[in-house]
């Protein structure tokens, strides 16, 4: 990315020895735009947090969450993770199949999360809790509906990425953009733990 | 196609139709140039899929100076109108067209004047001062610079066909939501700003990432030029704050869209958490645009003064603690929304404290000047007249910071001579004097002295006229928005006003004359030294304009002001002089389309937002995704600059820096 190769000069000792490979930047730079994604779900956590006694005379929290469900998403999302930093690792140490099963179960899993948050999304229409009801309502479906599309996002990004190496074989640059999908997964994780918490065990009891 | 339809031109407004005719023809008349010129090859491979930071930061820095042109008619239009419209008289602006312009006005001169002029002064000038040969992320940087232009082109747009926002430049709820403003305005506005903000997202992370992870061999933190540290600063802030900008949006878009109430009076709804989430973003969004023009001031003082800044370390630690105080502050909007006296207390003092890092700063200028050599160039002349200004407009600040004065002064115009005098006296007088500064190193070429000249006194002495009479009317109780007052004792005031805009006016065209003049004459005012005001930092150690990869080897530094110490250093040449020996291939990443494809699909879907017509919003976004799929599918190219060639390219351009010898202006 920068075409400056580190030089190893003595005086550049006391001050760094010059910009940064590509494989470092890119991660640096995906690290903060991960953080800057947080700071837009906590935009959406503080909104949620505020509007939650809003519930204009509809249902409130505790008639409409289950947790049994969302403990099987909370465990389909976290396995998900485990076996996509198994399969970075494994394609970083040339195992293709290896490779290719892990993000297979990550899409799997990843499919099965989104597949229940729209059961859900769709029980609580049926119910007439749309996100129209109330403030709690759209505060509700957009926070947890933001979670949802960045892990629509996820899925697809996975399997261009896994496309690519099927096709091309394990490029450097795909191996870079998968270990960001990692990171990107992981903070999904750390996110839906906060909706966990926030929305689910808190509200359902 | 949705809610479009023809009388969505506005052909009964003689106003805007002319307005808008004057666009069309004018950008009619510019593709008819660059065709019959036969430029557009040119035109594509230079500029339009350029990934030079350079290249990126002219095109940011041009594309402000076209809508300073389209916001200052505004400002123009409500002026004349204020002057006239008291009592019995009407005015020539009906109320509705009235509140678009003002809307558009403000939203023009932060995020379309403001915004780019100083993202574009950092893109060019970050890595030339960190001695590096582009940015961390180049293709990403043009696709920044496009969606950026992407949301200009939509809010001119609505100009010509449909209309704007009459709500204000940030649109509060409720009555930004869909009962109280169902036209097209305010959908305009909000997808204008969505696809700009993402762009000013991206330039963010990738300034941040350019500044802590790729500089010069020996580039530690504190050897950084103050710009650098001020744009880090900047670029920190951006991240933080514009994913609060995107997501408060995105919920006033689904109340409008898809009929939730996040912000709306009925179902729940709380529009003063609009006012919160949007302030946690505006009040940092102020410092990130006032932080990289203290940035500008601290290079040309310095220069100018021939010496050293005062307290570089001083200067560093209170750039960061306004990066960290500007989140504290954001309620001091709105003092009146009745959160109680604690904590419009806490707010108020917080808003204080910030003036203590701003002084400091205010004060290392001043002890910067003092018993220097100083050059009145015109850098330095927009310099010392932001100090004047910007510590009176920093006063009043303080003044409304406190809360009981505050309950007086809310929405009244001594807030908008406030916020101008800061604004216009800070970043616009910072982009001006940052524009004079590396003119010549983006061109080669100096600008017009004595036009400049003209063009800042103009800006100062008309800002005064225009300004200064807003806070008598503020304190005599003129609030902010109104189109007409019954009290014609206002009257002579709001004339003063209009002068003042008149003369800024003048400065104005004072500054396209300058452009002007430079251009025609540039022969005379070639600067062949790479370094025309004697500077002190890497970006005058290369050629002007320098080469695409910047710099041939990249230097080592040994000290801050790393150029000046290289000049200064007596047993030796300086490098700038010195031939390296050891060329080596290089990469430059090579053009992509990638940005501008983007954008086009960008502006086709925000534009089917607006209007409902949702097959093209499916075509747009599919496009853009594609777009994306494609230019991810293989790995970028870069070109590569054999050292042989680099090495003879780079002796030929010191042989004529070394020829032209002189640091002497034109």
């Amino acid at each position: 990315m920068n075409a400056a190769a580190p030089t190893a000069d003595p005086a550049a000792a006391t001050g760094g020895s010059g910009p940064a490979s590509v494989a470092i930047t890119v991660a640096y730079g995906f690290w903060i735009f991960l953080l800057s994604d947080i700071i837009m779900f906590s935009a959406m956590f503080a909104s949620y947090a505020v509007l939650t006694p809003r519930i204009a005379g509809g249902p409130g929290p505790r008639e409409l969450f289950e947790l049994r469900p969302a403990g099987i998403e909370t465990l389909c999302l976290l396995f998900s993770s485990f076996t996509c930093g198994l399969g970075v690792l494994a394609v970083e140490h040339r195992r293709m199949r290896m490779f290719f099963i892990c993000f297979a179960l990550t899409f799997v899993l990843g499919a099965a999360f989104l597949a229940l948050e729209l059961s859900e999304f769709s029980r609580l229409l049926a119910a007439g809790a749309g996100p129209a009801r109330s403030a709690f309502l759209s505060a509700f479906f957009s926070l947890v509906g933001l979670h949802g599309v960045h892990i629509a996002a996820g899925l697809l990004w996975l399997t261009f990425n896994v496309a690519q190496i099927a096709v091309n074989g394990p490029l450097e640059f795909v191996i870079r953009r998968l270990g960001c999908f990692g990171l990107f997964w992981h903070a999904l994780d750390i996110v839906w733990v906060g909706i966990l918490t926030l929305v689910y065990l808190m509200g359902a009891r | 196609m949705g809610k479009l339809h023809w009388a969505a031109i506005p052909l009964d407004q003689p106003l805007a139709m002319a307005a808008s005719l004057t666009i069309i023809v004018g950008f009619l008349v510019l593709f008819a140039i660059v065709t019959w010129k036969g430029w557009w090859p040119t035109l594509w491979r230079e500029w339009l899929t350029s990934v030079d930071h350079k290249r990126i930061g002219v095109m940011y820095v041009l594309l402000a100076f076209v809508l300073l042109l389209r916001g200052f008619i505004d400002a123009l239009m409500m002026r004349s109108q204020l002057a006239i419209a008291a009592g019995a008289a009407p005015g020539y602006l009906p109320p509705e067209h009235y509140d678009q312009i003002f809307s558009a006005h403000g939203t023009i001169m932060i995020f379309f004047m403001a915004m780019p002029f100083m993202v574009g002064l950092m893109n060019f000038v970050v890595p030339l001062q960190l001695g590096v040969r582009d940015v961390a992320f180049p293709v990403l940087n043009s696709v920044s610079f496009w969606l950026t232009a992407s949301g200009a082109l939509l809010v001119n747009v609505s100009l010509v066909i449909g209309e704007f926002a009459r709500t204000g430049w940030l649109a509060y709820p409720p009555l930004s939501e869909l009962q109280f403003s169902p036209g097209v305005g305010v959908d305009y506005y909000l997808w204008a700003l969505q696809i700009a903000g993402v762009g000013t997202l991206l330039a963010g992370i990738n300034l941040v990432t350019t500044i802590l992870k790729v500089r010069a061999p020996g580039m530690s933190y504190m050897r950084m030029p103050v710009f650098c540290w001020t744009a880090l600063a900047s670029n920190m802030l951006i991240v933080a704050a514009f994913p609060i900008l995107t997501a408060t949006f995105a919920m006033l878009l689904l109340d409008r869209y898809v009929g939730m109430h996040f912000f709306t009076n009925d179902g729940g709804g709380n529009a003063m958490l609009y006012f919160n989430l949007i302030w946690a973003w505006g009040h940092p969004e102020v410092y990130i645009l006032i932080l990289p023009a203290f940035g500008v001031f601290s290079e040309v003082i310095a220069v100018f003064a021939g010496k050293r800044l005062f307290g570089y370390r001083s200067m560093v630690m209170a750039t960061l603690a306004i990066c960290v105080l500007s989140f504290m502050v954001w309620l001091h909007h709105f003092f009146t929304m009745g959160a109680g006296a604690d904590v419009n207390g806490f707010f108020g003092i917080m808003t204080m404290i910030i003036a203590v890092p701003t002084g400091v700063k205010i004060f290392s200028w001043l002890f910067t000047l003092y018993r220097g050599r100083i050059r009145f160039e015109v850098p330095l002349l927009w310099a010392i007249g932001f100090m004047v200004t910007f510590v009176i407009g920093g006063m009043t600040g303080v003044l409304m910071a406190v809360p009981p004065a505050d309950f007086v002064l809310h929405n009244s115009l001594f807030l908008v001579a406030h916020f101008h005098n800061v604004i216009i006296g800070g970043v616009l007088f910072g982009g001006m004097a940052g524009f004079n500064y590396w003119f010549p190193k983006a061109f080669g070429f100096t600008l017009d002295r004595r036009w400049g000249t003209v063009s800042f006194w103009c800006w100062l002495v008309g800002f005064y006229f225009a300004f200064m009479p807003l806070y008598a009317l503020g304190l005599l109780g003129m609030t902010r928005r109104m189109q007409h007052y019954a009290d014609a004792s206002w009257q002579p005031y709001l004339i003063v006003a209009e002068f003042g805009a008149l003369i800024i006016l003048c400065g104005i065209v004072a500054m396209i004359v300058q452009l002007v003049v430079s251009i025609r004459t540039r022969d005379r005012r070639r600067d062949l030294s790479g370094d025309p005001w004697n500077g002190r930092t890497l970006e005058w150690s290369t050629a002007s304009p320098p080469p695409t990869y910047n710099f041939a080897v990249l230097p080592v530094v040994e000290s801050l002001d790393a150029h000046w110490e290289s000049k200064h250093r007596a047993s030796q040449p300086p490098a700038a002089a010195r031939a390296p020996t050891d060329y080596a291939d290089i990469e430059i990443p090579a053009r992509s389309a990638n940005g501008f494809v983007t954008a086009v699909f960008a502006v086709l879907t925000g534009f089917a937002l607006v209007w409902h017509v949702w097959w093209v919003v499916i075509a747009g976004m599919t496009g853009a995704l594609l777009t994306l799929l494609a230019f991810g599918w293989t790995p970028r190219r870069d070109s590569i600059v054999a050292a042989g060639d680099l090495a003879s390219d780079d002796i030929a351009r010191r042989e004529m820096r070394a020829g032209a010898g002189g640091n002497t202006p034109a």
